[in-house]
């Protein structure tokens, strides 16, 4: 079982997937990261050596904002954003879409899930 | 589409002139202008501009913060009132 950068550690996943499950790793780094550790991405997470899983670690230590640190930069960012009053600001505070996108209908992702409506009496 | 780096950033000619003319003779002034378009410089740090949102000049104190952003958004140019009928209480709350 591998642990790295805190709680993660799926098995029996190929280790390219197995390390996109660390917040902030995707499948693009996950690959970056394993050709220069000179690991096989096809081999099975379980059947990594403790020296290729500190070489991994040692990778992700050195050059990579994962986790923790990485979600309060982006809560930062958002309070920034709230912070100076712009209009990117406001609509977080809403919980409605930030990038102009419609609110006639859907924007469910942002704004949760519908509130029922009491149904129709006929 | 993000603007050319080759071009740099945009940023409304007059108005920034305004602006050094204020920083040289170190005044503030409230600068009334409609270039919401218009990128914050570093130069418009600590002053007050008021940015036309199509009816009213609203104020807006730029902050270090803000340079980077463009004048317009922080120049709300929509009213919310409230959805839902009836309860008045609920429409008197402004958000």
């Amino acid at each position: 079982m591998a642990r790295i950068a805190g709680v993660d550690l799926p098995r029996n996943k190929r280790i390219e997937i197995a390390l996109t499950y660390i917040f902030g790793i995707g499948r693009i780094t996950s690959n970056v990261i394993l050709s220069k550790a000179k690991i096989n991405p096809d081999l099975r997470s379980d059947a990594l050596t403790d020296d290729q899983v500190k070489k991994i670690r040692d990778i992700i230590n050195e050059e990579y904002k994962v986790e923790g640190p990485l979600r309060t930069e982006v809560q930062m960012n958002i309070k920034r954003l709230i912070d100076i009053g712009c209009y990117r600001g406001t609509r977080h505070k809403k919980g409605l879409p930030v990038r102009g996108q419609n609110t006639r209908n859907n924007a469910r992702t942002r704004r949760s899930k519908r509130k029922s409506s009491p149904s129709k009496k006929k | 589409m993000a603007r050319s780096l080759k071009k740099g950033p945009f940023i409304d000619a007059k108005l920034f002139e305004k602006i050094e003319d204020l920083n040289r003779v170190n005044q503030k002034k409230v600068v009334k202008t409609w270039a919401r378009r218009s990128m914050i410089p570093p130069a418009f740090i600590g002053h007050t501009l008021a940015v036309h949102n199509g009816k009213k000049f609203l104020p807006v104190f730029v902050t270090e913060n803000m340079v980077g952003h463009k004048l317009g958004e922080f120049s709300m140019t929509r009213t919310f009132r409230a959805h839902g009928g009836k309860k008045t209480d609920k429409a008197t709350k402004v958000k």
